[in-house]
């Protein structure tokens, strides 16, 4: 039976071994002290490896995954979010953040009409808050369209 | 009366129009946060750092704004509780067992009254305690070198984990994920790069705000996809706001115990405002004579636990600010309000900055009294509110964190990261491994491997150091049955069940 904290753990052993092969790799400088700049990480690593056992030797009861459509709309947000952080320097504020909160209040409201709606109220609304009220340092349009 | 003329010093700096003014702006919006449900204290806090730290604000009044965005959002969970039946966050879970049955009988106008009565006597005398009790252990925190706090860090861990967790492991794997995201970055003694992996970003290491937004803040967004927002419609109509001063009597006894053991558990490292309404409902419960009533709408039930959350809430300040060592999960986020405005808490702080200590004790007095306004006889409004649908508020709290974090470091980079952690912390929740111990580690981590390493060089590489003095020993000691102890506990201080949200038949 594999469970979800078996995967985690297994994951976390890895990557705690990963760990330490990067801490031993640290350079050292001409300035140094009795413990160095490895020991630390190398517990942390080990005290990771200790509950990833623990983890994989006695597992909660599973908990609930998402599975088919659901993990493909959670697939959609983690992508829009991601393609957000790339967009809102090149395309300013307002057109991105339109574009994502509507995805995302579909998501949630599973309206087209009232995501759409909500989605301009956002853009428009959030960068007025921010940019005209709170003077925050924000490009509303893409560069060159003006503001 | 050195205290009374600290007060005064206090409020001379803090009762400004300008900083009132935001005292007003963030109980408001603190309210809102904390009545949200699925947008608690730490989330809210999280938030507004970065936001106000572009917007140029000085020290003490972005303390002023956020600490009472803080205790706005303590006394705001309680409106989702009563009227939802879904904590507005976490400490306040309890109040959901009798409020939301006072509610349903048709008594919720008077569960708000008195809950925000009781939030207000809570808070404002944990507030005092804090006034009394932080100076004092500051003296003693005077005492502490190197090898102490590196053991009162481990007691932060310890005591938070075990705790907060139902599985150790789980705990301990969280804070040593913190520690170890922490390291990442130059290393500050020898000036060399630590997994940085050649990449520029990560030189001056991960920037904790990146890592609370993404966790707390991102992370629920996930969980609001999965579950389409279903847990947000008022079902219960709120009449007419009148005040029961005979409901307020019959529950002053209830009010006062529950902060009295708030307060004691929010001091205590790690325990934090969960534990202490647990503790405060828990405790009256068992103190009345009649118990018959708790559980179906018992206004004691609502008094004691609210009580007994904002006081701890104020308790938690008291480590925090003496010691650096965050009690909660938003004292935690206060912590890093703090380092971000280039203050560090700690003893020297009530000598060398004594100015920011009063000016937030003097804040926080002042935040009570507004919020109590706002609470009692402006409650409707936030009730309002409340019904502002989820495809709304949720977007809409996603584009606040990305906006506070770009307008912060102005890096796609960072943005990036907020999303892997979004995305850690729901698979986090998922496994029920608790967040909160991440934060800390890596708030506290580089602290942490800093004194060990400064102890060492004392010691000149000698371990047996670390248990050298008595103070020492003593937090090794609190730390190991702070881990283990809650493993043998839990079987009597089982959690009572929540209530149906479904009305049954014939209630």
């Amino acid at each position: 039976m594999i469970r979800g904290d078996r995967i985690f753990g297994a994951v976390m052993i890895v990557l705690a071994l990963g760990y330490i092969l990067t801490a031993s790799r640290i350079g050292t400088s001409f300035m140094s002290d009795p413990v160095g700049p490895r020991v630390f990480p190398y517990m942390v690593a080990g005290v990771v490896i200790l509950c990833s056992v623990s983890m994989i030797l006695r597992p909660d009861p599973e908990a609930e995954w998402p599975a088919g459509p659901m993990l493909l709309q959670l697939g959609i947000a983690f992508a829009a979010l991601i393609g957000y952080a790339f967009a809102i320097k090149p395309l300013g504020f307002i057109l991105p953040t339109t574009f994502v909160a509507g995805i995302l209040s579909w998501q949630i409201g599973g309206h087209p009409a009232r995501a759409a709606i909500s989605g301009v109220g956002l853009g428009i609304g959030l960068f007025v808050l921010f940019r005209v009220i709170l003077g925050l340092g924000l490009r509303g349009l893409p560069a060159g369209w003006g503001f | 009366m050195e205290i009374l003329s600290n007060l005064a010093m206090g409020f001379s700096i803090a009762a400004t129009p300008y900083t009132l003014l935001l005292a007003v702006i963030g109980c408001f919006v603190g309210t809102i946060i904390g009545a949200l449900p699925g947008l608690g204290p730490a989330n809210g806090v999280a938030l507004l750092i970065p936001i106000s730290f572009s917007m140029g604000l000085d020290a003490i009044p972005a303390l002023v704004l956020l600490t009472s965005v803080y205790y706005g959002a303590m006394y705001g969970g309680r409106i989702s509780s009563i009227l939802l039946n879904i904590p507005g966050d976490e400490p306040a879970m309890m109040t959901t067992l009798d409020g939301y049955p006072m509610a349903k009988q048709g008594k919720a106008g008077e569960a708000l009254v008195v809950s925000g009565v009781a939030s207000f006597v809570g808070a404002f005398i944990a507030t005092i305690g804090l006034m009394v009790f932080a100076p004092y252990l500051a003296r003693v925190a005077f005492k502490f070198g190197p090898a102490e706090y590196f053991a009162l860090y481990l007691l932060a861990f310890c005591t938070l984990g075990g705790i907060g967790s139902n599985n150790q492991a789980k705990a301990a794997m969280a804070a040593a994920i913190g520690l170890g995201i922490a390291m990442i970055g130059l290393d500050k003694t020898t000036g060399m790069p630590r997994f940085t992996f050649g990449e520029l970003h990560l030189q001056d290491g991960v920037d904790f705000l990146v890592a609370i937004v993404g966790l707390f803040a991102v992370a629920e967004v996930f969980f609001f996809i999965e579950t389409h927002g279903k847990n947000s419609a008022i079902g219960v109509k709120l009449g007419k706001i009148l005040v029961p001063w005979r409901m307020l009597k019959q529950t002053t006894g209830a009010m006062l115990r529950g902060t009295g053991i708030g307060f004691v558990a929010g001091v205590l490292p790690g325990a934090g405002a969960s534990l202490g309404s647990f503790l405060a409902y828990t405790a009256e419960k068992s103190a009345a004579r009649d118990k018959s009533q708790f559980g179906k709408g018992d206004p004691r039930g609502v008094a004691a636990p609210e009580a007994g959350n904002n006081a701890a809430a104020g308790g938690a300040l008291v480590p925090m600010l003496t010691l650096g060592v965050p009690g909660s999960g938003t004292t935690a986020v206060l912590l890093a309000l703090l380092l971000t405005l280039n203050i560090t808490p700690g003893p020297l702080l009530f000598t060398e900055r004594p100015e920011v200590v009063w000016s937030l004790i003097a804040a926080l007095l002042i935040a009570n009294i507004v919020l109590l306004l706002m609470n009692v006889p402006m409650v409707k409004v936030f009730v309002h509110i409340l019904s502002v649908p989820a495809w709304v508020l949720l977007p809409g709290v996603t584009m606040v964190a990305f906006v506070g974090i770009y307008s912060l470091t102005g890096s796609s980079f960072d943005m990036l990261m907020m999303v892997g952690f979004g995305v850690l912390g729901y698979i986090m929740r998922k496994l029920e491994i608790p967040t909160v111990p991440v934060i800390l580690g890596i708030l506290l981590g580089n602290a942490m491997e800093d004194n060990l390493r400064r102890a060492m060089v004392l010691s000149d590489g000698d371990w047996t150091f670390l248990f050298s003095s008595p103070i020492a020993t003593g937090l090794w000691i609190a730390a190991v049955l702070g881990f283990v102890a809650p493993v043998f506990l839990r079987r009597f201080l089982k959690k009572p069940p929540m209530p149906e949200t479904e009305p049954k038949v014939g209630d």
